[in-house]
């Protein structure tokens, strides 16, 4: 009976909205768990410049999961939005080039494993030109084969998985972050400013892929800029509390929790401004404005640039002495780069902090005024609102698990992680998905792995469960 | 310091992979990272690290027992001085404690560590910091004329059976201290119980050196009867184990621990109120004299409180989620009081209560997961 009633009210819902009437049943969610760490090198915001780079590099290790099948080799050129690779299981899914220039070099690794594609920029970019005249009116399936021919669709991502979403798939709906609350992390009020028509463009043509409710996430700490909090035909939310309040993933659990079986797509709103430039424009513009921040940058700053861009320019006489590591990403899921590397797909900032590889004498016993910690055994909790320069040092090693409790005041979600983490520990798949793994990705925990006393490496452990659950669902 | 790193630098090609003692690696190792946080940086996962490691995490528990310890030492002496009836000041108390509590620190440590330097070396992982605590907890929670040599037997018990056979630290099911004290108390209960063996010097004639419990367990006084009131029990100027007496010294660390998210005030907290609601209920039967001890009474004295607050929190044994740890602290607290009244043998129930509950933590573990587990099935259920 209880079922059936469900059932009912589930049609109800389908069909409201296949009238287009929106839910605007905004939420606004207030976080108490998380953990805020406070970093010194956050990003001023005004816009620097630097010389172009002609280097771009497109990485598809940036995708996981992805066997590329390549239709460029070495000294081809080509045109920004012209194919580069794609999907070998899923040929639809096409991966384009950032700019316009030649093909100068496709770097392999282990098993030939195809690891860099390097392009050289002209100094003018030349786009492919793509007709979507009328796309307001393109029904659900035009726009999916546009995006996936164009080279927009590896910006769609789904949850579960954590991976390019699924074309073939309807998401139950589509949640968007508007705000980052990872250490650092760029202010998109600021990096959206003025955009607020390409941005609602972009709304309206990503929210006809679901047949449920697109999100759009608000950070409750702070009044948003018009670009968010004036957005039309989405559900408006708020979250505030300490991060991960920013990450879809909490935000989708607290909105609409993934089940088995169904999936969310999420969208970076830097990457609707894409969307949105293809089909007003009919070009394959994918700009980025990033943030090179962190304590061994000497002028934090922001920078307009392009996906893939190389970062020695943001980076040359821009450094404090001594030893560093550039990350491109934040500090808890980013990926370590060379200075001369280049920005991931999906990245849109450069950190770069100290490299921690001088042993401490006695460290564990001192006091510890300059250590941040969540937990008060370090004197450092004398000064909450202090700003720390973390360096990249293990501080201890790791170790069996023996506290319990602390990864859950930083998962601001109903799910039991530690006995999750164990389930996984013991490919015991069947309670992961009891325990809910479909809701989590690598990054919705990397504030555990932060924490961990017994410093066990939380993410990688849920990718490799997530990986699992791929393997037995296919 | 660079005396130091240079030293270890210079032995170091021994124990590396190919030196004449890479067996002992371990060894080497437990010194090294002892003595320096090691230079590694991260390579994988998130790049920056909270400060915090399992080293800050045991040592902070036993800078809670700090109280304990300096206390437990006065009392040493205080009780002595009483017992021979001589005057005494507070230095000569410490001192004479000190002298009786260092032997028995020296052999539980030594005799512990060596067991875990065996263990990491034939198995070849890095000692495990679990010990720094246990080795603490176990002297502190002895009679001070315990022999030694029984102190040792204790300790390997303790940490071969309670601890590495089931993988080491983080593994084991049992409280390895609370082992070695039952262990004790089964094997030689002489040594454990009675009149003669809570205060050093006992033995002179016309003085009786039992515990509070001890007194009220035989039901030949009740609780107003007795030499000691209550805030002789809360201060701790009180026969016991030797770092049980001070409820106040207990109640600072437990503040320690509590305030810096290291042990868990949900333990602590529902433990006392478990064991206050049963004296509580007891009160109103009042059978004995043990029964009709005040409730508060009851949490003051024995090894109540020094139980709540550093043997049922040890992480390992104790429940790991945070409703199954308040469900696990009510009952701690419950047996605990159950055992004390219905089991005159036994009238420190605490260790049994907590033994017995490391027992079945993760049965409580098990129904609080499986509420979760339900509630998401029932919402995919809803959802097809």
């Amino acid at each position: 009976m209880f079922c059936f009633k469900g059932i009912k009210y589930r049609s109800k819902f389908i069909n409201l909205h296949a009238k287009n009437v929106y839910y605007s049943m905004s939420k606004n969610i207030k976080l108490k768990k998380g953990l805020n760490i406070n970093l010194v090198g956050e990003a001023d915001k005004v816009y620097a410049s630097v010389k172009f780079n002609k280097n771009f590099v497109i990485k598809p290790t940036d995708f996981h999961n992805l066997t590329p099948k390549l239709v460029v080799k070495v000294g081809d050129k080509v045109s920004a939005g012209s194919p580069l690779f794609f999907d070998k299981y899923n040929d639809k899914v096409n991966f384009c080039s950032p700019v316009s220039g030649e093909i100068t070099e496709i770097v392999r690794g282990a098993k030939r494993r195809i690891l860099e594609l390097r392009i050289n920029s002209d100094d003018i970019i030349s786009y492919k030109k793509f007709d979507f005249k009328n796309y307001e009116n393109f029904s659900r399936e035009q726009l999916v084969s546009a995006m996936l021919e164009s080279g927009l669709w590896p910006f769609i991502k789904q949850r579960p998985y954590d991976v390019i979403a699924k074309h073939v798939d309807v998401p139950k709906a589509i949640v968007i972050s508007a705000f980052k609350s990872a250490p650092l992390s760029i202010d998109n009020d600021f990096a959206l400013y003025g955009m607020d028509d390409l941005f609602q463009k972009g709304l309206d043509i990503i929210s006809k892929l679901t047949n449920g409710i697109t999100h759009l996430n608000l950070d409750g700490n702070t009044n948003s800029s018009k670009a968010f909090s004036e957005a039309k035909g989405v559900q408006i939310n708020k979250f505030s509390g300490p991060h991960p309040a920013g990450n879809v993933g909490v935000q989708i659990h607290h909105l609409d929790p993934i089940n088995k079986g169904e999936s969310v797509w999420c969208v970076e709103p830097q990457d609707i401004i894409a969307i949105a430039r293809l089909f007003s424009e009919g070009k394959f513009d994918v700009s980025r404005i990033i943030s090179v921040c962190g304590s061994q940058v000497l002028k934090p700053r922001y920078y307009r640039t392009i996906l893939g861009a190389c970062i020695s320019n943001f980076l040359v006489d821009n450094l404090h002495d001594g030893d560093y590591r550039v990350i491109s990403g934040n500090v808890l899921t980013g990926e370590k780069i060379n200075i001369d590397g280049n920005l991931g797909f999906y990245d849109t900032q450069i950190t770069v902090i100290k490299e921690g590889n001088e042993p401490e004498f006695l460290g564990w016993a001192l006091p510890g005024f300059n250590k941040f910690s969540l937990s008060r055994s370090f004197f450092s909790w004398l000064m909450p609102t202090k700003k720390y320069d973390i360096s990249t040092n293990m501080r201890g090693e790791e170790r069996a698990y023996v506290v319990t409790g602390q990864y859950d005041k930083v998962l601001p979600m109903d799910i039991f992680i530690q006995q999750l983490i164990k389930s996984i520990m013991i490919e015991d798949v069947e309670m992961m998905e009891n325990l809910g793994i479909y809701e989590l990705s690598p990054e919705d925990v990397a504030l555990c792995e932060f924490v961990c006393t017994s410093k066990i490496e939380v993410q990688s452990l849920i990718r490799d469960g997530l990986d699992l659950l791929i393997k037995e669902n296919s | 310091m660079k005396i130091f790193r240079n030293l270890l630098d210079t032995v170091k090609p021994i124990f590396d992979k190919g030196g004449k003692l890479e067996k002992l690696y371990p060894a080497y190792d437990a010194f090294e990272t002892f003595l320096f946080v090691p230079g590694h940086a991260t390579h994988s996962g998130t790049h920056i690290k909270d400060s915090i490691d399992l080293k800050r995490t045991m040592a902070f528990v036993v800078l809670a027992m700090l109280p304990c310890i300096v206390f437990g030492m006065w009392n040493i002496g205080y009780q002595y001085y009483s017992a021979i009836s001589e005057e005494s000041t507070l230095i000569e108390n410490i001192i004479f404690g000190f002298w009786k509590f260092l032997p028995l620190l020296i052999v539980s440590y030594s005799v512990g560590l060596a067991v875990e330097f065996a263990f990491a070396i034939s198995r070849g992982h890095s000692v495990n910091e679990g010990y720094l605590v246990s080795g603490m907890l176990i002297p502190l929670i002895m009679p001070v004329d315990v022999p030694l040599w029984m102190l040792a037997v204790s300790v390997v018990f303790a940490v071969v059976i309670g601890k590495e056979v089931f993988g080491g630290t983080g593994m084991n099911i049992l409280n390895p201290a609370l082992t070695a004290r039952a262990f004790l108390f089964f094997a030689y209960p002489s040594y454990m119980s009675g009149d003669k063996v809570w205060v050093h010097g006992a033995s002179v004639d016309g003085y009786s050196g039992e515990t509070i419990l001890g007194a009220l367990a035989s039901n030949t006084s009740s609780w107003d009867s007795l030499l000691w009131n209550a805030s002789d029990a809360f201060y701790g100027i009180i026969p016991g184990s030797v770092g049980e007496t001070s409820f106040l010294a207990i109640a600072i660390g437990a503040l320690i621990l509590i305030y810096a998210g290291i042990g868990s005030g949900r333990i602590i907290i529902s433990t006392f109120i478990g064991g206050y609601l049963t004296a509580y209920l007891f009160n109103l039967w009042g059978y004995n004299a043990l029964m009709s001890t005040p409730a508060h009474i009851h949490l003051l004295i024995g090894g109540f409180a020094f139980g709540a607050v550093f043997m049922a929190t040890d992480p390992v044994t104790a429940s790991q989620t945070n409703k199954g740890k308040i469900i696990y602290g009510l009952l701690v607290g419950f047996f605990a009081i159950l055992i004390r009244i219905f089991n005159p043998a036994y009238p420190e129930g605490m260790m049994l209560a907590i033994l017995l509950m490391n027992v079945f933590a993760p049965l409580i573990d098990h129904y609080v997961i499986s509420g979760n587990v339900k509630k998401r099935l029932s919402r995919l259920k809803l959802k097809s």
